[in-house]
């Protein structure tokens, strides 16, 4: 039981209020680890919001510096940012917001050399990141390592998510493998509403802290989607599927992949 | 005319009619970008030819989305 200071009690006063919550929900807050995989227009919201809420640890993976075309959603960086480590300048806001968080940063990509190392220190990894490689990284090396995790894709002015844990769907039972290289959106089909960022971000950050409170239901075996040019959302349920190469019954994939990415290069156009 | 559910919104098609055919109809941008699924069940890239709608499928489109910002690595 961790014994909270007056100070504590009142910075979280108003998750202790609520009944699902409480002193012991805040316990379990305070004393989960997630790890956030980027620091971009996912990772902002999704650390910000953690961080406000006193996650115990935060780690946070990202390999880039800080570019002024980023400041348009990622609002966890300020423009002094700019050529910054993006883990460094996500590590110096979680801490002023709250200096109870313990950060680590992992100033690097995420690969099949070191993701089950980094993973299996957390409790709940969160899918920020831009490309599909990587997302299928962390879907495979999280159902390898038994781990939950929520994934976030945005595009223009829609958003996507779900929830996985053990034994639910995963990635790869919706998506079987990434979309051929040359398939990726083109650089003018690429754009996106800075705020749908902010959106998908915080549905993300509400998983985690449902997931920790057990509060609720996860968006298991469901994919949320909504179109913000309409403001319409909708829940299409998915199922685990047997024949899933990664968490089916006979899985045919039994290291990770790191697969190639279509290249969209916004800086040279 | 036959009714289906495509996206959870009615729409009225003509048979026969092949998932394929149906994609097509529904100007799915980019087909290689959608993953499908008819009455929950996600069908196969390869089976979408052989595929034939049926009244009251329910189908979806699922897209692949990422981050909005495909340049970082």
């Amino acid at each position: 039981m961790i014994d909270f200071t007056g100070e504590q009690i009142q910075r979280y006063s108003r998750h202790i209020l609520l009944k699902d919550v409480g002193v012991e929900g805040q316990e379990k807050i305070m004393n989960a680890r997630v790890l956030v995989v980027g620091a971009g227009g996912l990772g902002a919201p999704v650390s910000l919001y953690l961080a406000a809420a006193g996650i115990g640890t935060i780690g946070i993976v990202d390999a880039d510096v800080v570019d002024l075309s980023n400041l348009q959603r990622q609002v966890i960086h300020f423009t002094k940012d700019v050529g910054v480590p993006k883990v460094k300048s996500a590590e110096e806001k979680i801490k002023a917001i709250n200096p109870d968080v313990k950060v680590d940063t992992y100033y690097e990509f995420l690969d099949s050399s070191n993701a089950l190392d980094i993973i299996k220190e957390y409790d709940f990894i969160v899918d920020g990141t831009d490309n599909f490689p990587v997302k299928f990284l962390i879907n495979d090396a999280c159902v390898m390592a038994d781990k939950p995790f929520s994934h976030g894709g945005i595009l223009r002015f829609n958003g996507q998510t779900f929830t996985h844990l053990p034994g639910t769907a995963c990635y790869r039972c919706m998506f079987k493998e990434p979309p051929p290289a040359g398939a990726v959106p083109t650089c003018s089909q690429a754009g996106v509403l800075g705020a749908i960022a902010g959106m998908l971000g915080t549905i993300q950050a509400a998983e985690t802290l449902k997931y920790f409170t057990g509060i609720g239901e996860l968006l298991t075996n469901r994919l949320l989607t909504f179109d913000a040019k309409t403001m319409q959302f909708r829940t299409v349920p998915v199922k685990h599927r047997d024949s899933c190469p990664i968490c089916g019954s006979n899985p045919t994939i039994d290291h990770l992949i790191d697969y190639e990415q279509g290249a969209c290069d916004l800086k040279s156009h | 005319m036959a009714r289906i559910i495509v996206n959870g919104e009615a729409q009225d098609v003509q048979l026969p009619l092949s998932l394929t055919e149906l994609i097509k109809q529904n100007d799915v941008l980019q087909p290689e970008m959608v993953s499908v699924q008819v009455n929950d069940d996600f069908v196969d890239r390869t089976e979408w030819d052989g595929l034939q709608i049926k009244e009251n499928d329910a189908v979806d489109f699922l897209y692949f989305m990422g981050g909005g910002n495909l340049s970082e690595k």
